[in-house]
């Protein structure tokens, strides 16, 4: 939760309180936490604080330069989205299309199937991504024997560290013929013979949805835990006086106590619901399965710069943005609706 | 720790966690005995945890007979280096400015910056962006695209905020100028902090591929560990059976590509398995002291 809101709480401006330990010496000079203070003196006082914090603008000049380029420059060049871009004159020498690459895109069935893909791979990766992060922060918060419980902890969320390569990598090796699975498989009888997971178009939305949720429980778990940690006592006190086993401790005391946070998180990931990125369909895809692994990512590549597509690859960029946005003020919505309060 | 009788509760929660134990370190280790194992033997299968046919010809062929993989290594060494050096350094000055209140622009640069979490341009902008900033196959392109992070620098400046105010206003009083209250009282009193952004950037350089893929496939000198390894993946993802005409001249040795991916994948997991404690330690912290804030 720490983290969803110290975005909105580190906007610039907004009113913020306490920290008596910081009162400036000079009242309306440096107040770094302090209240900002109408600054609204006319030209003359600005021009003059300007001059004294030459050093300061000279610090900032060069990053927000940077920020305009590398970040608002892609953002005009959704324009391109809306002309027959080509990239040999400049942007402003384009011939328009209006809705043009709109209207393919919508017509295009394969594009449906990207869609099909991402949200496919979006919700069960939502689902078992929630689930079994809730599971493990469950069971591993019961555990006494506090050593066995830090270790676990600490070897549970390194995989998260390393790349999607490393582990589209582990995850091939295991899922092999030869490998560790198929022979567990076969030899508790479950297989006759090993089956090539990774050739199985059917299978690859279930490898990805596995391959992320071996990769992100651990890490996935700590914010859970640390919602757990924050639960009174003195609830289980009560509890164990009333006779209540353990399991029941944990269904009626600790997963409504967390309730809140699974409720942002939830609203926080759908939003995220098409942004599922493309690194685990690329890595762990292959020709046979391509159709399953085909995400709309992966089509605004192929399309947008496999094929040079640059307008039709903008525009999938957009209808991505724009159903983005859709699904978190929805979510937001219903967030508020349900008293759980805004995540924005 | 108190002695307490081990009930069925006990007993099934101890399971489970050395379950997860178990299945998160045994590929680990299993990728670990292949790369350690002689290619042609770990053809037979069987391998698990501990090698059978011991060997170093996978990481020789690495770091000895195979010049392309060394300089992916150093290339991969380089680019963290560069860009957690040149991250740290932007992102704390930006920091430090928009930890400013007093500012004139404070308000217009957080907002520039705070926009950045909700908006991006996409795929294809983005790459007739670095397309037209000449970017393409040019060490740049690691470095200038990653240099900011809006996240990173929300981190640094509210760790900022939490600072006590009275040395820098005594600085102030004796007439230093901003630049200099920010490297000579700022930075050091930050340092926890930058430690911690250090090695979030360090991970996410080291972990790179995609850029490679998208700018800088054209270049042979700016490949790297993650990259080659991507390209075994690949060339052999679906079964072990056709590599052997990817790269004959490797097959005539004691080793192969199969065998060769293991060697680069345990290269590539070892420096974040080295920095895993601190990361550890740092990345607690940084989470208690969000929730303490909010």
């Amino acid at each position: 939760m720490s983290r969803i809101n110290n975005a909105a709480e580190s906007q610039p401006n907004l009113p913020e309180s306490n920290s008596p330990l910081q009162t400036p010496v000079k009242p309306g000079f440096s107040s770094r936490k302090g209240k900002k203070r109408a600054p609204k003196p006319g030209n003359k006082g600005f021009f003059q604080r300007l001059s004294k914090q030459k050093a300061l603008f000279l610090m900032s000049f060069p990053f927000v330069i940077w920020l305009i380029i590398f970040k608002y420059i892609p953002v005009a060049g959704w324009v391109m989205a809306f002309q027959d871009y080509k990239p040999q004159s400049g942007i402003f020498d384009q011939e328009w299309a209006g809705l043009k690459h709109f209207k393919d895109l919508f017509n295009e069935p394969m594009f449906y199937r990207a869609l099909e893909n991402t949200l496919g791979m979006g919700i069960l990766g939502l689902v078992f991504g929630t689930l079994s992060a809730i599971v493990f922060a469950l069971l591993l918060n019961e555990v006494r024997f506090l050593t066995l419980k830090k270790w676990t902890q600490t070897i549970s969320y390194l995989p998260h560290f390393v790349s999607w390569v490393i582990v589209a990598n582990i995850v091939i090796t295991m899922l092999s013929p030869e490998g560790i699975i198929n022979n567990l498989l076969v030899d508790t009888g479950i297989l006759d013979k090993p089956l090539n997971f990774m050739a199985q178009p059917d299978m690859f939305w279930g490898v990805v949805t596995a391959a992320d949720v071996w990769k992100e429980t651990g890490w996935n778990a700590i914010i859970y835990l640390a919602a757990m940690a924050g639960v009174d006592p003195q609830l289980y006190e009560a509890a164990k006086v009333d006779g209540a086993s353990r399991w029941r401790q944990m269904w009626h005391i600790t997963l409504p106590s967390i309730r809140p946070v699974i409720i942002v998180l939830l609203i926080l990931n759908i939003g995220n619901l098409i942004n599922i990125g493309f690194e685990k369909q690329m890595l762990l895809g292959n020709n046979i399965v391509a159709e399953k692994a085909l995400v709309i990512d992966l089509y605004a590549l192929d399309y947008g710069i496999g094929m040079f597509r640059y307008s039709f690859g903008t525009a999938i960029g957009i209808f991505k943005s724009v159903i983005s946005v859709i699904l978190i003020l929805i979510c937001n919505g219903f967030a508020k609706r349900i008293g759980e309060g805004r995540v924005f | 720790m108190k002695k307490r009788k081990w009930t069925k509760f006990d007993i099934i929660l101890t399971i489970s966690m050395l379950f997860m134990i178990v299945i998160t370190l045994y590929p680990f280790l299993n990728i670990l005995a292949i790369s350690l194992n002689n290619a042609v033997d770990t053809a037979k299968g069987g391998i698990h945890i501990w090698p059978r046919d011991f060997t170093f010809a996978n990481y020789q062929e690495i770091f000895g007979s195979n010049d392309k993989l060394l300089q992916a290594f150093f290339m991969s060494i380089l680019r963290t280096i560069v860009g957690t050096i040149a991250g740290i350094i932007a992102s704390t000055m930006l920091a430090y400015v928009l930890s400013r209140r007093d500012f004139v622009f404070n308000g217009l640069v957080g907002l520039l910056l705070v926009l950045t979490m909700f908006i991006s341009g996409g795929l294809i902008p983005e790459y007739m962006l670095i397309r037209q900033l000449g970017l393409i196959n040019d060490f740049g392109v690691y470095i200038w695209p990653m240099l900011i992070s809006a996240f990173n620098v929300i981190i640094i400046r509210s760790f900022m905020d939490n600072l006590p105010t009275a040395l820098e206003e005594s600085a102030k009083m004796d007439g230093a100028n901003d630049f200099v209250i920010f490297t000579k009282i700022i930075i050091p009193l930050c340092l926890p902090v930058i430690a911690t952004i250090a090695l979030f950037l360090a991970v996410m350089q080291w972990n790179s591929w995609f850029d490679t893929y998208l700018y800088a496939r054209g270049s042979e000198a700016l490949t790297t560990l993650q990259f080659e390894l991507m390209k075994i993946l690949d060339n052999a993802n679906i079964s072990s059976g056709d590599i052997t005409s990817q790269n004959a001249e490797v097959i005539a040795g004691q080793t192969n590509p199969q065998s060769i991916k293991m060697a680069i994948t345990i290269i590539a997991t070892v420096p974040i398995l080295m920095v895993y404690p601190f990361l550890q330690k740092y990345f607690v912290t940084g989470l208690t002291l969000g929730a303490v804030k909010s």
